[in-house]
C-alpha cells in the first residue's frame, strides 16, 4: 500500500490486456451473456487485484504480446499523474488543463516562503513547475507539486535514490486546499449563523437551518450525549465543528473542483492533534489513573498495562488520523481509476460499465463521505468521554 | 527470498476483513433478534469497526 | 510510512491548525451556542408546556372525580331522603291504620258496650213492656176470665205455672 497508484495502474493494464486478447471471442454474440458475466466478476474482484495489481499485472504483460505497448504505457503514465495531480495539494486552483497545449485553466494562488525572510509571489511564476521563480534574489523550482530553493538555473540535485538533495523552504502557501478549507470555513459560517440567526425570530428554524438542525441535534443526542455523559456540553462546539467541517469538505472532494483536502495527511493530523489535545487536557484523575494505575487488577498486570495504555493514547488518534486519510484517499483513487478505465476499454461496453461503475461508486462515496464524518466525530466523542469519566465503583473494573 | 511488503498487506486486508466480516453478522444477528435495539447496535457495530480498521490502516500503512 | 511523511505539508498543517481553531471559536461564539441555546430553550418549553398539559389534565380529572363525588353524594342524599320519606310515608301508613284499628276496636267495643247496654236497655224495656202488656193481657184475660170462678183458679194456676217455668 505504499505505492497505492502504481497497483491502480498495474490492474487498469490488466483489465486493458484480458479484453484486448479475448475480442474476437466476444464478437460472437452466444458469448456475449458470458462476456458479461466475465466483466462482472472481475470487477467484484476490484479489491482483490487492488492489493496484488502490480504483480499479477506484471506476470501478463511478460506473456501477452501487445503491439500498442508504448502508446498504452504513455496514456497509462499520462493518467497517473492525472491521479496523482488529483489528490495531491497544489499551488494554483486548475479546473482542467489541456495537455495537447500546454494550456491551464484555473487561477494561481499566492506562494508564502519563509527562508531568511518573507517571501510572497504568485503561484503563476511556477508556470506548473515548468519554470524557476525568483523571489528577492532567491531561486525556487517546483518539483513533484514541492517547493525546492534552486539557483538561477533550476538546477535540481538528487541523490542516488532520486530524491532531491535541494533544500526546502518553510512553505506557507494558500494553496488549493487552504483556499477550499477557507470556503468551507466561511460556508458553515454562513449557514448556521444564520441558522442561529433564525432561531431569534421563533422556535422553529427556517430556510437552510431546517436541514441541518436535525443533524446537530443528533450529534448532541446520538453521539455527545451517551458517549461523554452528562458532562458532553462543554465539547459540543469541536464536536459539531469537526463533524460539518470534515463532512463538507469530503463532499466538496466529490465534486468535480478536484479538491483532496480530507484526504492530505496533514489535514487529518491537524484534526487528529486536536482531538488528542483535548482529551489529554480534559482528562481527569480517573482518566489517568486507568492508564498509569489501572484499578482493580493484581500488581503486577498493572505494570504490564500501563505502557499498553500509554501507548493506546497515542494510537488512538493515529487511527483516527490514518481512517479518515485513507478511506478518503481510496475513494478517490479508486472512483478515477474507473473513470480512467474508460480510457483503455475503448469500446461502448466498457465505457458504460466505467460509467455505471463509477456512478454507484460515487453514491457509495456520498455514504463514506458522511459515514467517515460520523465515525471521526463519534470516536472523538468516546475518547472525550473516556477522558470524563468518573468511576465511584473502583471494584467493578 | 524477500516476501514484499505487499504480501504483509495483503495478510492485513484479510485479518481486518474477517474481523469486520464478523461483527457486521453478528450484528446482522443481533438486529435480527432484536430490531427494537437496531440503533445501539449499529452504534456498537461502527464503534467496533472503526477500531479494527484503525488498526488495519495502521498496519497497512507501516508496512 | 515513507509516503505519509513524504506527503505530509507543514504548512498546510499550519493553515489546517489555525483555520479550524479560528473556525471552533467563531462557530462557537456566534453559531453552536444561540442554537444550542435556542434548541435548549425549546426543548423546555415543549416539556413546560407537556407538563403544564399534564397538570390541566390532572385538575380536569380532579375536577370531574370533584363533581362526580358531588353527584354521588347528591345521589345518595336523594337516595337517603326518598327512603326516608317512604319509611315516613310507611310509618305515617302503619301508624295510622294502628291507631284506626285502636279507634275502630275502640268505636267497636263502645258501640258493643252501647249495643249491650241498649240491648240490656230494650231487653228491659221490652220486659217492662211484655209485663205491661202482660199485666195488661192479664188484666184483659182476667178481666174476662174471672166472669167465671173456674176459670180464674186455672189461670192462676197456669200462669203461676208459668212463672216457675221463666
Amino acid at each position: 500500500m505504499t505505492k497505492p497508484l502504481e497497483i491502480k495502474s498495474g490492474f487498469a493494464f490488466f483489465f486493458l490486456k484480458e479484453c484486448r486478447t479475448f475480442a474476437p471471442i466476444f464478437r460472437d454474440r452466444y458469448f456475449l451473456s458470458f462476456m458479461h458475466i466475465n466483466y462482472f466478476t472481475k470487477f467484484l474482484f476490484i479489491g482483490l487485484l487492488f492489493f496484488s495489481g502490480t504483480i499479477f499485472a506484471q506476470g501478463v504483460e511478460h506473456h501477452i504480446d501487445v503491439p500498442e505497448g508504448a502508446n498504452n504505457a504513455g496514456m497509462e503514465e499520462e493518467i497517473d499523474e492525472d491521479i496523482e495531480h488529483h489528490i495531491q495539494d497544489s499551488y494554483s486552483f486548475t479546473f482542467f488543463s489541456d495537455s495537447e497545449t500546454g494550456k491551464h485553466y484555473g487561477f494561481p494562488l499566492p506562494v508564502i516562503l519563509w527562508d531568511d525572510g518573507l517571501h510572497v509571489f504568485s503561484s503563476s511564476k511556477f508556470h506548473h513547475g515548468e519554470t524557476v521563480a525568483e523571489s528577492n534574489g532567491n531561486h525556487y523550482k517546483l518539483y513533484h507539486n514541492k517547493v525546492y530553493k534552486t539557483d538561477a538555473a533550476g538546477t535540481i540535485n538528487y541523490d542516488e535514490e532520486h530524491h532531491p538533495t535541494n533544500a526546502k523552504p518553510l512553505d506557507f502557501s494558500i494553496t488549493k486546499n487552504v483556499v477550499m478549507m477557507f470556503v468551507t470555513g466561511l460556508l458553515m459560517f454562513l449557514l448556521f449563523a444564520g441558522l442561529a440567526k433564525s432561531f431569534k425570530k421563533g422556535p422553529i428554524a427556517t430556510g437552510a437551518g431546517r436541514f441541518f438542525e436535525p443533524i446537530v441535534l443528533y450529534i448532541r443526542d446520538d453521539i455527545a450525549k451517551p458517549n461523554i455523559g452528562p458532562k458532553y456540553k462543554k465539547f459540543m462546539p469541536y464536536l459539531l465543528t469537526v463533524f460539518f467541517f470534515i463532512w463538507f469538505l469530503n463532499l466538496f472532494g466529490l465534486t468535480p473542483l478536484g479538491v483532496n483536502v480530507t484526504g492530505n495527511i496533514a489535514v487529518t493530523f491537524a484534526l487528529a492533534i486536536i482531538t488528542f489535545i483535548i482529551t489529554q487536557f480534559s482528562g481527569n484523575k480517573n482518566y489517568w489513573k486507568h492508564i498509569f494505575w489501572m484499578p482493580g487488577v493484581p500488581v503486577p498486570m498493572k505494570f504490564i498495562l500501563a505502557p499498553i495504555e500509554l501507548l493506546g493514547v497515542f494510537i488512538k488518534p493515529f487511527a483516527l488520523m490514518i481512517r479518515l486519510y485513507a478511506n478518503i484517499m481510496a475513494g478517490h483513487v479508486v472512483l478515477m481509476s474507473i473513470i480512467a478505465l474508460v480510457f483503455f476499454v475503448q469500446n461502448w461496453i466498457g465505457g458504460g460499465l466505467s460509467l455505471v461503475l463509477a456512478f454507484f461508486l460515487s453514491i457509495i462515496e456520498l455514504l463514506v463521505a458522511a459515514l467517515q464524518a460520523y465515525i471521526f466525530t463519534l470516536l472523538s466523542a468516546l475518547y472525550f468521554g473516556f477522558a470524563v469519566e468518573e468511576h465511584d465503583h473502583e471494584e467493578a473494573h | 527470498m524477500e516476501i514484499p511488503g505487499i504480501v504483509g498487506g495483503g495478510l492485513i486486508v484479510i485479518g481486518v476483513g474477517i474481523g469486520i466480516g464478523r461483527i457486521g453478522g453478528s450484528a446482522m444477528d443481533a438486529i435480527a433478534r432484536q430490531p427494537e435495539a437496531t440503533g445501539k447496535i449499529q452504534t456498537a457495530m461502527l464503534i467496533a469497526a472503526a477500531l479494527i480498521e484503525g488498526i488495519g490502516f495502521a498496519a497497512l500503512f507501516v508496512s | 510510512m515513507d509516503k505519509l511523511i513524504n506527503d505530509f505539508s507543514f504548512g498546510l498543517f499550519f493553515w489546517q491548525i489555525l483555520l479550524f481553531v479560528l473556525l471552533l471559536l467563531l462557530l462557537r461564539k456566534f453559531a453552536w451556542k444561540p442554537i444550542l441555546n435556542a434548541v435548549n430553550e425549546r426543548e423546555d418549553g415543549i416539556k413546560n408546556a407537556l407538563a403544564a398539559a399534564e397538570e390541566a389534565k390532572k385538575e380536569m380529572q380532579n375536577v370531574t372525580a370533584d363533581s362526580e363525588k358531588l353527584l354521588k353524594e347528591a345521589r345518595a342524599e336523594r337516595e337517603a331522603m326518598l327512603k326516608e320519606a317512604r319509611e315516613l310515608k310507611e310509618k305515617m301508613i302503619s301508624d295510622s291504620k294502628e291507631l284506626a284499628r285502636v279507634e275502630g276496636d275502640k268505636m267497636i267495643k263502645q258501640a258493643q258496650a252501647t249495643i249491650e247496654s241498649e240491648k240490656k236497655a230494650a231487653v228491659a224495656d221490652i220486659k217492662s213492656q211484655v209485663a205491661n202488656l202482660s199485666v195488661e193481657i192479664a188484666e184483659k184475660v182476667i178481666k174476662e176470665q174471672l166472669s167465671n170462678k173456674d176459670k180464674q183458679l186455672k189461670l192462676v194456676e197456669d200462669m203461676l205455672g208459668d212463672i216457675k217455668l221463666n
